[in-house]
């Protein structure tokens, strides 16, 4: 294991300063249980929840508050035990800074556990592991809360488990004070996913640099006795924590743009969701905490903390002795991804792996965008390979069909672009809302299709409607005449437009029959069965003339005879 | 409320500072030519600096755009530097006028101002006077070494005036290296020629030999600093040392330049370093890069070789600038996660 692995370096990425030292000096502390917790109860980038408790319910710690309304489901459980005094939607760290529905709960201070029974990996089996794993509410703690159960759902033929210990991002040291803590409960938690999975080989990859949280993960593997699992360690640069681009770096496989690891045999999970995954299957614990790292300049006392979810962040950087004076700006998560947050009166969520409270001199204010030099490092810092100088381009002058062709959709937002950009444009932002504008473009266009189908639809049938009427005149025409003419005297020619006009209602009637019996035409068929039908009219039509001509043609006689 | 969107943090290279590294680099090399050419460069480079941030200001408030936050990028000032440099020393005030005029105010704001501009504002500068103005422009002073002393700084100054100074304009005038070998029209040997004329030097050419080196020292530190990518300086010079090659024969008569010559004389490390990679008007994707400077050292051999102009830098830097479009579009780099 010691062997040195081939790792594949990613040709392009950048090194940006990395702030980690000043929240590792201390072990991981915990804060005393806050009287009110604010459980957001839906997962990021959803806006609802079947809620499982009424105001007014006592709960215990663990016990279900809500499930998510929509696939992949995720599950939101009580962080102490309590009263729910409210249910309502309330401000929580997001990027659209919108309101979230979050349980307000006041704790009772006990604390007592309503705990599932605990499992032995070794016997049960894999349905009954990633029954529990969605049972406990697990979410990838790494980054966007994804539910861990529908991402193991989704794996198809694993071949290769890949354990994201990397942690990029500066200032966020989560992950490592985790691992330098508790790295058996880590490996015991890559134990459940390798017997879950079953995969040939499980590579942890970790940046370089971390020798603590290295020698405390070697110590826990080389415990565990499984040689599949394997230690690697990578350069240190941003972004090797991103999923495609650690997969990159330990297998040398890309993953192909608009596909997901999952998809070719690969499990991505970080180091955090490991740890919830044992702590819920080995203790029967629900996700109901979290190591945040708390840092930055404006705290006199930076640290990692494992905080119960729905602890406000005012409490947090009170704990961190907060100075408010040098104080310039609040993040949640790095200071290349992280979302800038307007106030402290937010609750933690599963999500908030760091909060920087950061001052003017750390993360200075960009000064304002100059134009594109097209110096082009943003593109020697992409990596996806894009060459954001030009999607910065096509997005300003709105061009999103050129947007799309020099692939918008491959961006992962990572901030390098920006990061290294002389002129200071925040090109990310551009992106997003050039990314915006393609799906309303797209959905508009998908309604214009809509639309347009039902417009020729109408059309038709308007057509129709008119021929049909047009049709009635003649046949009220046809008849007066046949009044006319028998009253003038009975003819071979009445009795053939009768014939002509029973002909037609028989056809008639077997068109719609053969339409009624047609199991649930698309619009382009509805569309053809009018034209048909058109045709037909047309058709009977002409026939009708035809034999009102030859009756015109047999006139003369009658005329004649009379 | 609006609150920043990610990332929060900066790497704190600025544009105002990439291009004051520039100005920075360009010090070894305009030091020698100092040296080499005496105080009529000085002249150009105070002048010149002078008429740049001028224009750009005047041009700025006309386009009712903030003055000093727009002079602050040190764009207008490099333009005017480089454009000093390109110029004889024995320029009058006017020639440099016009050409900073060019450069500005149509090459550069015409366009949209930094940025925006398809050519590059010092070689259009360059470009226009070359053609409308070839006998001033052509009238290079000689390097030390080939006149006893370099005019004083009152003949410089007389002469920037656009007077006659006091012992007369051609006794320090004449033919650069390029030109002077070019015109020998078979009738000599490399070895002759160089033996014979004053302007040979140590290597490549008396004076620019040195003004070279020292360009190439100021490219190596951006270089080394991240300010300019290696793809165009190492085509330009990769292109044009390997055309030469194949024009150089050994020696005879008729042999095109050696590829030292070309490499180490007229204005080839400043093109290299400093004019072809001004970033605005050249290709921005690496492959692209490449070609582009392959392009415009391939063209300063053939019109050094073959054309009346003693040296083709403007014209090839020009002609590279049109091409950059059509590069971009063709050497779209591959996508990560997709098939090529």
């Amino acid at each position: 294991m010691n062997a040195k692995s081939k790792t594949w370096p990613l040709p392009n990425a950048i090194h940006p300063p990395a702030h980690k030292a000043q929240s590792l000096r201390e072990a991981i502390r915990t804060l005393p249980l806050p009287e009110r917790l604010i459980i957001p109860l839906t997962q990021p980038g959803h806006h609802d929840a079947k809620l499982c408790v009424q105001v007014g319910d006592e709960v215990l710690k663990g016990q279900l508050l809500a499930r998510g309304t929509v696939q992949p489901e995720s599950l939101c459980h009580a962080s102490s035990s309590g009263t729910v005094v409210d249910i309502a939607w309330l401000p929580v760290p997001n990027a659209s800074g919108l309101p979230e529905l979050c349980a307000v709960l006041e704790t009772d201070g006990r604390d007592e556990w309503h705990r599932l029974p605990s499992l032995d990996p070794s016997t049960v089996d894999a349905a009954t592991l990633l029954e529990r794993i969605a049972e406990a509410g697990i979410g990838g703690l790494g980054g966007a809360g994804y539910p861990t159960a529908a991402k193991l759902s989704a794996l198809r033929e694993p071949h290769t488990l890949i354990i994201n210990a990397c942690e990029c991002e500066p200032f966020i040291t989560a992950d490592e004070a985790l691992l330098r803590e508790r790295a058996d409960e880590v490996v015991a938690g890559i134990g459940v996913l390798l017997r879950m999975t079953e995969p040939t080989r499980c590579l942890i990859g970790i940046e370089e640099g971390k020798p603590q949280a290295l020698s405390a993960l070697r110590t826990a593997v080389d415990a565990c006795n499984d040689s599949r699992i394997e230690i690697v360690v990578v350069p240190a640069c941003y972004p090797s924590g991103g999923e495609r681009q650690l997969v990159y770096q330990l297998t040398g496989i890309e993953i192909a743009a608009g596909r997901y690891p999952v998809e070719q045999g690969i499990l991505c999970q970080n180091v955090g969701t490991c740890h919830a995954i044992a702590r819920a299957v080995l203790h029967g614990e629900a996700l109901v905490s979290r190591i945040v790292t708390v840092t930055g300049a404006a705290l006199q006392k930076p640290g990692n903390f494992e905080v119960l979810i729905g602890t406000p962040l005012a409490s947090l950087l009170d704990v961190c002795e907060l100075d408010g004076a040098k104080l310039s700006r609040l993040i949640q998560g790095g200071p290349l991804m992280g979302v800038q947050l307007p106030h402290a009166d937010l609750p933690v969520r599963k999500t908030s792996n760091c909060f920087i409270a950061t001052t003017e001199g750390e993360l200075p204010t960009p000064p304002p965008a100059r134009e594109c030099i097209r110096c082009g490092m943003c593109s020697a810092a992409c990596p996806a390979f894009l060459l954001p100088q030009q999607l910065y381009a096509y997005a300003r002058g709105r061009d999103l069909e050129q947007t799309e062709r020099h692939n918008l959709w491959d961006c992962i937002e990572c901030g390098a672009c920006a990061y290294v950009c002389p002129s200071h444009i925040p090109l990310v932002q551009y992106f997003r809302a050039a990314k915006g504008e393609l799906s309303d473009f797209h959905a508009k266009q998908a309604m214009a299709a809509h639309s347009r189908v039902r417009f020729e639809f109408h059309q038709a049938r308007k057509l129709e409607e008119r021929e049909q009427e047009e049709q009635r005149r003649r046949e009220r025409a046809a008849l007066l005449k046949q009044k006319q003419d028998a009253a003038a005297a009975a003819g071979p020619s009445a009795q053939d437009a009768v014939a002509a006009a029973l002909a037609r209602v028989q056809a008639k009637k077997a068109a719609q029959q053969q339409e009624s019996a047609a199991p649930q035409p698309t619009p382009q068929e509805v569309i053809q069965a009018a034209l048909a039908r058109v045709n037909a009219k047309k058709a009977a039509r002409k026939a009708a003339e035809r034999a009102a001509q030859q009756g015109e043609a047999s006139k003369p006689d009658a005329d004649d005879k009379s | 409320m609006t609150l920043p969107s990610s990332p929060h943090g900066h790497r704190g290279l600025s544009v105002s500072q990439v291009m004051r590294l520039v100005l920075l680099a360009l010090v070894p090399g305009a030091t020698a030519l100092i040296h080499f050419f005496g105080w009529g460069v000085l002249l150009n480079l105070v002048w010149l600096s002078a008429l740049a941030v001028g224009f750009e200001a005047l041009v700025l408030r006309m386009r009712k755009l903030p003055v000093a936050f727009h002079l602050r990028d040190c764009s207008a000032l490099l333009t005017g530097i480089l454009l000093a440099l390109a110029l004889p020393p024995t320029a009058p005030w006017w020639l440099g006028l016009c050409g900073i005029f060019f450069a500005i105010v149509v090459a550069k704001h015409c366009y949209g101002g930094l940025g925006h501009n398809p050519f590059n504002p010092a070689m259009v500068g360059y470009a226009v006077l070359l053609v409308a103005f070839p006998l001033e422009m052509t009238r290079w002073s000689l390097p030390l070494g080939a006149v006893p002393a370099l005019p004083t700084f009152w003949d410089s100054l007389a002469t920037f005036f656009g007077g006659e100074p006091f012992f007369g304009i051609d006794t320090y005038t004449g033919a650069t290296l390029l030109d002077s070998f070019r015109q020998r029209e078979g009738a000599q040997l490399v070895s002759e020629f160089r033996a014979a004329s004053p302007l040979s030097g140590n290597f490549a050419a008396l004076g620019w030999e040195w003004v070279n080196l020292g360009f190439l020292m100021g490219g190596a530190w951006l270089l080394y600093k991240r300010v300019i990518g290696w793809h165009i300086p190492a085509a330009f010079l990769g292109a044009l040392a390997l055309c030469s090659a194949f024009g150089w024969d050994g020696g005879s008569s008729s042999s095109l330049g050696s590829p030292l010559m070309h490499l180490f004389s007229g204005a080839t490390m400043l093109g290299a370093f400093f004019i072809a990679t001004d970033p605005v008007t050249a290709s921005t994707t690496p492959r692209g890069r490449l070609i582009y400077g392959a392009l415009i050292g391939t063209l300063v051999f053939v019109l050094r070789s073959f054309s009346d102009y003693p040296d083709g830098l403007a014209f090839a830097v020009l002609l590279g600038n049109l091409a950059v479009p059509l590069i971009d579009r063709y050497t779209v780099p591959r996508t990560f996660g997709h098939s090529k």
